[in-house]
């Protein structure tokens, strides 16, 4: 049987029919584009237009147009590659992970969040192709033959696993998506007016009926996609660390990278993850679906990973200490106190710091302080990127040539950029998708403990007792057996 | 051709599962149902088998590792060795990360493509549906009619009995 205690929050509040669900969020992908949609995504393609500006600049002068040098020869690039594809963990974190680990509040938000997977991996596959130089030719990192004989790629690199690792979770990450939005693209297709919405949501949801064998089939997807996502989100970020930790540079050649890095990604992507659901559910209303429970959750996950962050930072200290190799201390007391010591400053600060005020639970039920947290953390977690990467770099074994970075106007444009390009996507992504898996929280709807103000005027729906009286013939005590699947 | 079905409209999930019980005792065949939302103990009900697609997923897993042993080991080893950092030109544990991707990439597309095709999704202009309302709110459950419609009264009072708040027909037309 599932019981759900009846001293759990809700996680629908308003006392929600299943008709309610379809209506409230299907009414901003049929309604008008309203004012602050328009506004926000006219600021997004200004900032679309930067990254366009930056980016002809950057292919047509070459590489030149970035900040680097011969010490520092990875950067922006490398650090917003990174940052960016770990604020996409948070999504399949929530689609997957929270999935095998049945909890059910992940409901209201895995669609947004695995929405913000793909486009934030997609904003993170700009910076290597990018950094190519010559991206017509991105096909080489691939298995191919090369025109002049059978020369291979090298799969001992990091750099060629990360080739892999992106593109399948890239891959993965997008069909997971669109599998879970077919049922909804049906709600929409069902309801739709005019000729152009019925025809394109009925292209979308490729004739699904939500026959009961679909449906069983369905979840089996659903169930084996979360349990290969898992370790494939691990893996990626993983991966990403070792493009650093196979390397032999202080600061960089560190073993607890893995996990170190996988623990920040979900950090920084649960900040983003709560900066978007922020924004959303007060722009398109969502507050009954997206509650203070869900805000205080997320604030929950993003503290215990942001400790272990912390922990990571004070272990690598200790361990170079500890190492007794002079350049491994040497390094880390550099970034300490080396001319990059703000950067340094800024990351502990935000990252060390910021986190421990969800202890307390004023911090972690409000709106306003979770939202300035959640962007602190990821500037946080963007120094963190660059500390790793420029401080390791910039000054090497050899004192003559030590060197500074300083960003370019177009590498900053780079950035801002993509930033654009995500808001972008997700603008477009909330306006015409539905925001919330309607199919998955109609599914939790009546087992959430519901005690809103409108639970008496919905008989039938949330008591069990009221189905003797809608339905004669049915025991009221008739055992229903839900173990079997949950 | 077109096919006849006596449509039970059903309000709650709880009150179908017992409906679907009741009404496959009565020895009715039930077609199909439809439902907003995955119903937990549908499948038992209806009889419905455990899907196979966990022992596809398996295999695909399985062509996913040996494509990706299969490539690493050929080309870094037969096909144009090199020698790299002195490390050995088959070097197992270096292969690790990509085989699991690739494993990962077979089986989550190999899946998916096969739930698709069997599951009948495809992008299509327009979607014929028994009730607009069951991918809403409603659970709809569909019995076959044959040509004259004789069992219509006796269905309609099964299902009334056992709770639909409305029993309707509906003819389909099927490839």
């Amino acid at each position: 049987m599932q019981h759900v205690s009846a001293i759990r929050e809700p996680l629908v509040t308003g006392g929600k029919t299943l008709h309610d669900v379809t209506q409230d969020i299907c009414y901003q992908v049929e309604a008008k584009p309203n004012i602050r949609w328009i506004g926000a995504m006219s600021v997004a393609l200004f900032f679309l237009g930067i990254f366009f500006y930056s980016v002809y600049r950057t292919l047509w002068y070459g590489i030149g147009e970035w900040g680097l040098n011969k010490t520092v020869g990875w950067a922006w690039d490398i650090t917003n590659f990174v940052w960016w594809v770990g604020i996409g963990h948070a999504g399949t974190l929530i689609s997957a992970v929270l999935l095998l680990f049945r909890q059910k509040w992940r409901s209201s938000i895995n669609r947004a969040a695995e929405a913000m997977t793909i486009f934030a991996v997609i904003c993170a596959a700009m910076f290597p192709v990018l950094h190519m130089g010559r991206p017509w030719l991105a096909f080489y990192v691939f298995p191919l033959q090369n025109t002049l004989g059978s020369l291979w790629v090298n799969f001992n690199s990091p750099l060629l696993w990360d080739v892999f690792a992106i593109s399948t979770y890239f891959t993965v990450s997008l069909v997971f998506w669109y599998t879970g939005l077919v049922p909804d693209f049906a709600s929409i297709r069902d309801r739709a007016k005019g000729p152009i919405a019925k025809f394109s949501y009925s292209m979308l949801s490729m004739g699904w009926t939500g026959s009961a064998k679909a449906w069983s089939r369905y979840e089996t997807v659903s169930l084996i996609l979360a349990g290969v996502s898992t370790p494939l989100v691990l893996s990626v970020h993983t991966i990403v660390s070792m493009d650093f930790a196979t390397a032999v540079v202080p600061g960089w050649h560190t073993t607890i990278f893995p996990p170190y890095f996988v623990a920040g990604a979900i950090f920084s992507g649960f900040a983003m993850v709560l900066t978007l659901m922020l924004i959303t559910r007060v722009v398109f209303k969502l507050e009954d679906y997206i509650t203070l429970e869900h805000i205080a959750l997320m604030n929950k996950i993003m503290m215990v990973t942001g400790s272990i962050v912390g922990v990571a930072y004070i272990t690598e200290f200790f361990i170079a200490w500890y190492s007794q190799v002079e350049y491994e201390q040497y390094a880390f007391l550099n970034r300490a106190t080396g001319p990059y010591w703000w950067a340094y400053a800024m990351m502990m600060t935000c990252n060390v710091i910021t986190p421990q005020l969800v202890w307390f639970r004023r911090v972690r039920y409000s709106i306003g302080l979770t939202f300035i947290l959640s962007i602190v953390v990821n500037i946080g977690m963007w120094f963190e990127r660059f500390v790793i990467i420029v401080t390791s770099l910039h000054r090497d074994y050899l004192p003559s040539s030590w060197a500074m970075f300083s960003p370019t106007i177009i590498d900053i444009g780079v950035f801002v950029g993509t930033l654009g390009l995500f808001f972008t996507l997700f603008l477009l992504f909330a306006k015409f998708f539905p925001v919330i898996n309607m199919a998955e929280i109609k599914a939790i709807l009546k087992y959430t403990v519901d005690n809103g103000p409108t639970y008496s005027n919905n008989p039938g729906h949330h008591a069990p007792a009221t189905i003797t009286t809608v339905t004669p013939g049915v025991p009221a005590s008739a055992p229903v057996t839900y173990d079997k699947h949950d | 051709m077109t096919k006849r079905f006596a449509l039970g409209v059903f309000d709650d999930e709880d009150i179908l599962l017992h409906a679907i019980d009741n009404i496959r005792s009565a020895g009715v065949k039930i077609y199909d149902v439809f439902s907003p939302y995955p119903v937990h103990g549908i499948d038992d009900a209806l009889g419905i088998e455990r899907s196979r697609l966990p022992i596809a997923a398996f295999f695909y897993g399985l062509c996913g590792l040996s494509f990706a042993l299969w490539l690493q080991i050929y080309t870094l080893g037969f096909d144009w060795p090199m020698i790299i950092g002195g490390k050995p030109q088959i070097g197992l544990p270096a292969f690790i990360p990509v085989s699991f991707e690739l494993t990962v990439f077979f089986t989550c597309h190999g899946m998916v493509i096969t739930f698709y095709t069997i599951t009948g999704l495809y992008p299509r202009f327009k979607t014929p549906v028994m009730d607009v309302r069951s991918t809403d709110d409603k659970f709809v459950m569909a019995i076959e009619l044959d040509e004259t419609s004789s069992a219509m009264p006796k269905l309609t009072q099964l299902l009334r009995e056992n709770g639909a708040s409305e029993v309707n027909q509906k003819e389909m037309t099927k490839k």
